[in-house]
């Protein structure tokens, strides 16, 4: 509760700094809208639909992308930890393609697919693919030896080795290339959505491009708080309490 | 007339079964080192009897973890063979379970989930039978409150207690112990002789038990024997003929110590490696 408090507190103070800065009119007002007029395009956006829709597509863009990135991305880890064939060729280009800013696939995405879903989902899977390959080849190779032993001796092996010793074990490992990745394609998409103007799908970046040439910073910095909202949520939903889980049973500290 | 009664599998999956006769027939095991080949075992041949409760004794690195590691099924040996009632190893398997020095504990599972971890690979039983099982064991080594526990939240002589469970809960016929209780203090080493003891009574199994603790051998052990470095090789016999359940602080127990202890400070150059 206190700790909650003292957050609250925090943010408050942030919209007061900003409120104050509106009025004492340091920058023009097209600028720097007050936070009412952010909060008004907010609300207007919501009642309209189209925020709901843009942040829906968005989603789904998303998810689809980061969904195919883990698909692919778990196996070809575990086969490049198992065999050195593949460490060296998926392995070493993986390290090589994880290091590439992901908005540097836009370009061929777009000369590749055109204005169009397939070159979103592409930039996605690329943001999302190869960080989640690196997690879960280091995760394998983390795996204390004496893990295997044991499950050796109890007659474990194959599948069900890796099923459930290997990946378990790796765990912590591939969680955090999960976050990883989770956070590469959340960039990655944004960019795509800001540089590809399709026509089959309204954005969360679209927006913030429109907003952009259409010089309404309301809805700029109201879009960007959308998107550090979702990013906010996305950490407290789906990896805080996995995380959590992990420190529980590891007895790892919570930083 | 009696009529046949079907009875569950967990009941028949607790029962004793018949421990494993043991036959080690010239094994040899060499190893590349840095410098150079290491000869850990030579032609060593050892027969264990059934439910018999065997120590083998030595300094580090006279290969009496390798024999072990050999004897599950873990390694291979160059030459010479291993047979389990009359029938070669050929890898390792639940026949033969193995409790190591560090707990090997799974810490993604919890407590019953580690001593179910071999029982769900056993397909003849239910899930219900298998937590009845894994109960079963829990309840032998004194952990029943502790099954939701974390393997982190345990102490070292917990967690051995937990691989011991799960090292039984399949029923092996025999059990490997490699310096299982190497890493814990004097007090708890000491309660779980007296639980090793017992159920080693109770459950029938044969015990092959490796340890650097001349003592601790002479406690546990039907038979000690005393194996030599470079190369491994096992060069004498104790049989210890004391009434069980042996205490570790008897003095009948420490003059048999006292007399491995010495044979082995004559085998041995490596002396500040032996534990009393």
């Amino acid at each position: 509760m206190k700790r909650f408090l003292f957050s609250a507190a925090f943010f408050v103070t942030l919209l007061l700094i900003w409120e104050w800065a509106f009025r004492a009119r340091l920058w023009s007002p097209v600028l720097l809208p007050a936070p009412e007029q952010v909060g008004n395009y907010l609300k207007s956006a919501a009642e309209d639909g189209t925020l709901w829709h843009a942040t829906i597509i968005t989603m789904r863009r998303l998810l689809i992308g980061y969904f195919v990135g883990m698909i692919g991305g778990l196996p070809l880890g575990l086969l490049t930890a198992r065999w050195n064939l593949f460490r060296d060729t998926i392995g070493t280009m993986a390290l090589g393609l994880q290091t590439l800013p992901s908005v540097c696939w836009v370009p061929l995405a777009l000369l590749w697919f055109g204005q169009s879903e397939a070159a979103m989902l592409f930039v996605v899977v690329m943001g999302t693919l190869w960080s989640v390959v690196i997690a879960t080849d280091t995760g394998v190779r983390n795996v204390p030896p004496i893990f295997r032993r044991a499950a050796l001796t109890m007659g474990s092996k194959g599948l069900h080795m890796w099923l459930k010793v290997i990946l378990p074990a790796a765990l912590p490992f591939v969680v955090s290339g999960m976050k990883q990745g989770w956070a590469f394609a959340w960039r990655s998409l944004m960019a795509a959505e800001i540089f590809v103007t399709i026509l089959t799908g309204f954005g969360l970046g679209q927006l913030l491009h429109y907003g952009r040439e259409l010089s309404a910073m309301d809805q700029v910095i109201g879009i960007i708080v959308v998107i550090v909202v979702i990013g906010l949520l996305a950490d407290k939903i789906f990896f805080s309490p996995i995380e959590r889980f992990l420190h529980r049973r590891w007895g790892t500290s919570q930083a | 007339m009696h009529h046949t009664v079907a009875r569950s599998s967990a009941t028949e999956e607790l029962e004793v079964i018949a421990p494993s006769k043991l036959s080690i027939d010239e094994v040899s095991k060499s190893f590349q080192s840095a410098t150079g080949n290491v000869l850990a075992l030579d032609r060593v041949s050892l027969q264990v009897a059934e439910a018999e409760f065997v120590c083998l004794v030595g300094a580090s690195g006279c290969g009496k973890s390798t024999l072990l590691n050999i004897i599950a099924g873990l390694e291979k040996p160059d030459s010479g063979r291993v047979l389990a009632d009359g029938k070669p190893v050929a890898g390792p398997g639940r026949e033969r379970l193995v409790m190591f020095q560090e707990p090997a504990l799974f810490p993604w599972l919890d407590v019953l989930g580690n001593v179910l971890f071999g029982l769900k690979l056993k397909a003849n039983l239910t899930n219900k039978d298998r937590r009845d099982v894994a109960k079963y064991y829990l309840e032998l080594v004194g952990l029943t409150r502790f099954e939701h526990a974390n393997i982190h939240e345990l102490s070292g002589g917990m967690k051995q207690r937990v691989a011991l469970a799960r090292a039984l809960a399949p029923n092996p016929r025999v059990l490997l112990m490699d310096e299982p209780f190497a890493a814990l203090d004097a007090l708890t080493r000491e309660q779980l002789y007296g639980d090793i003891q017992r159920i080693w009574k109770s459950r029938r199994k044969t015990i092959v038990f490796v340890t650097h603790n001349v003592r601790e051998a002479a406690c546990l052990g039907d038979r000690v024997l005393l194996f030599s470095p470079h190369p491994g090789r096992i060069r004498e016999e104790f049989v210890v003929d004391l009434p069980r359940p042996r205490d570790i602080n008897s003095v009948d127990l420490a003059s048999y110590a006292t007399r491995i202890m010495r044979s082995l400070k004559g085998l041995t150059h490596d002396s500040e490696e032996i534990g009393e």
